[in-house]
């Protein structure tokens, strides 16, 4: 069998089964079995997706600047915390518990108080991303650094490195890995915890615009806007995985290695 | 810096070494010299504090008692100073075997550009030509330890210390490597003290061997194996070869 009948097979159950799903919904509304209202037709939400797509883009462009930031923010904070708490073990022990304790807050209760304290603008919007996505790649950039193994650092002492040395050589790479897997739930959370700070106040965005649907009882653009939420963030999580296979060459390698 | 008084022969030396863990003396009183272009094997049964004595010489960690020695300069507790090749081979996945080599010399100020100009024409001599821009991964664990000895090469200042370098590898590719090492030693200046528990192994390679024994480990003999090198490849099945190996079974 060839490779690239291969890589399709094994998609095979996924879009079998998502197929079987859309049948589903579409039996469902065809039968009238639910209302309209409660759950309008995947047709409706596709004419509602095309109908709309201009204003959707409109406000999605705003989304897509907070999640952006918010992640860039969360990448170089998560970056400098997670080689401060490696460096230093008692910051380590201080901040891991209490960065635990915020991931247990849920966003939707933080979202209200950054808006009392930030306003309507971008700003609160950016600050709950950034909390959203700093988490798991601090984690992911501290489980890399410690996935050094003690006899590479004894090496690179040997033959004379310094703590910078080992850190650039052997603890960043080492860590790679364990940043991507991190990057790539993040960068799926940022486009949710934007949508999320902006249901609860803003003037533009796709939270903004799915509350003013909602209100409007226009259920079928709401659902044309989860769909387009859905397919930003798979976009978003394509895009690290390209970004992860540039960076990092040698895991192509290794997998060639290994189906040899 | 310290310089050491006498003997101006030994270009590594260690005097009176000792190295405790948690109250627990490992190695005791250990007086060790390797002298330039030298083989000598360190020889000991599991958990005889080799592998201790090592770190020590390349200054990773610091003993109780006793000093290093390198040409006379005191070098205790001063990592870089000697290359120090360990169990495993240690390549890092994400560099090219190329990148990987020079390591040291990056490490040591020279460009990326220059240290692998510098490493380049010592791939054909380690048998490694043609593997430069491929990755560890892409390597069998023969090659694996030719590049690990080329970095260790390219560190070194005249001076190796080798913990069991080819005690991963199987018979067939040992038996290869070690044709390969004699031969490529013949080359290169380098002194070299070489941890293994495999007699045979230490006979074939080495001008000396210390026998390392007890707890706390201490040198406890020294043999010196005076057949010519490179040895020839049946010198296993040698009566000489027997006598050596009866000798040290003895003593240890």
């Amino acid at each position: 069998m060839t490779k690239k009948l291969q890589s399709i097979t094994s998609k095979l159950p996924a879009v079998v089964a998502l197929g079987l799903i859309l049948l589903l919904w579409f039996g469902l509304c065809e039968s009238d079995s639910i209302p309209a209202y409660m759950l309008p037709s995947p047709v409706d939400v596709v004419s509602a997706l095309i109908h709309d797509f201009s204003i959707i883009m409109m406000h999605a462009r705003i989304t897509l600047q907070e999640a952006f930031y918010g992640l860039m923010i969360g990448i170089a904070l998560a970056f400098v915390t997670a080689t401060l708490m490696d460096h230093f073990l008692i910051l380590n022990q201080a901040l891991y518990p209490i960065m635990i304790i915020t991931q247990t807050i849920p966003t939707i209760a933080i979202a209200p108080v950054l808006v009392l304290w930030m306003g309507f603008g971008m700003a609160p919007k950016i600050t709950l991303v950034v909390i959203t996505t700093f988490f798991p790649i601090t984690v992911g950039l501290l489980d890399g650094y410690k996935s050094v193994d003690r006899d590479s650092i004894d090496l690179m002492r040997a033959i004379g490195a310094s703590r910078l040395q080992i850190f650039g050589h052997v603890k960043v790479p080492a860590a790679m890995p364990h940043f991507f897997a991190g990057l790539k739930i993040s960068a799926s959370y940022a486009v949710v915890g934007a949508v999320i700070s902006e249901w609860l106040g803003g003037f533009n965005g796709l939270g903004v615009y799915m509350t003013r649907v909602k209100k409007a009882y226009a259920f079928d653009k709401m659902f044309a806007v989860i769909i387009f939420i859905v397919v930003i963030s798979l976009l978003l999580m394509m895009v690290v995985n390209m970004i992860r296979r540039v960076s990092m060459p040698w895991i192509a390698a290794e997998k060639r290695e290994e189906k040899k | 810096m310290e310089k050491m008084k006498g003997d101006t022969m030994a270009l590594l030396k260690a005097e009176h070494v000792t190295k405790q863990y948690g109250g627990r003396t490992i190695i005791k009183d250990i007086n060790i010299e390797l002298h330039k272009g030298e083989l000598v094997s360190l020889l000991g049964v599991s958990g005889s504090g080799k592998t201790t004595l090592f770190h020590v010489l390349s200054g990773l960690i610091t003993p109780e008692e006793g000093k290093v020695f390198l040409e006379g300069e005191d070098i205790t507790s001063q990592p870089g100073k000697i290359s120090y090749m360990m169990q495993k081979d240690l390549l890092f996945p994400h560099k090219k075997i190329i990148d990987n080599v020079s390591l040291p010399l990056v490490l040591h100020g020279i460009k990326k550009k220059d240290a692998r100009e510098k490493a380049n024409p010592l791939f054909e001599e380690f048998g490694l030509e043609g593997t430069q821009y491929q990755y560890p991964c892409q390597l069998s664990g023969g090659m694996r330890q030719r590049a690990a000895l080329l970095r260790t090469y390219l560190s070194s200042g005249g001076v190796a210390l080798l913990d069991e370098p080819f005690s991963a590898l199987d018979t067939i590719t040992k038996s290869n490597i070690h044709r390969w090492y004699l031969d490529v030693m013949e080359h290169i200046d380098l002194a070299t003290l070489f941890i293994t528990h495999d007699i045979d192994e230490a006979i074939l390679l080495s001008d000396r061997i210390y026998i390392l024994n007890g707890s706390p480990g201490e040198i406890k003999d020294e043999i010196i194996i005076k057949e010519k090198k490179p040895r020839a490849e049946d010198f296993y099945l040698t009566d000489t070869f027997l006598e050596y190996k009866r000798e040290i079974i003895k003593r240890m």
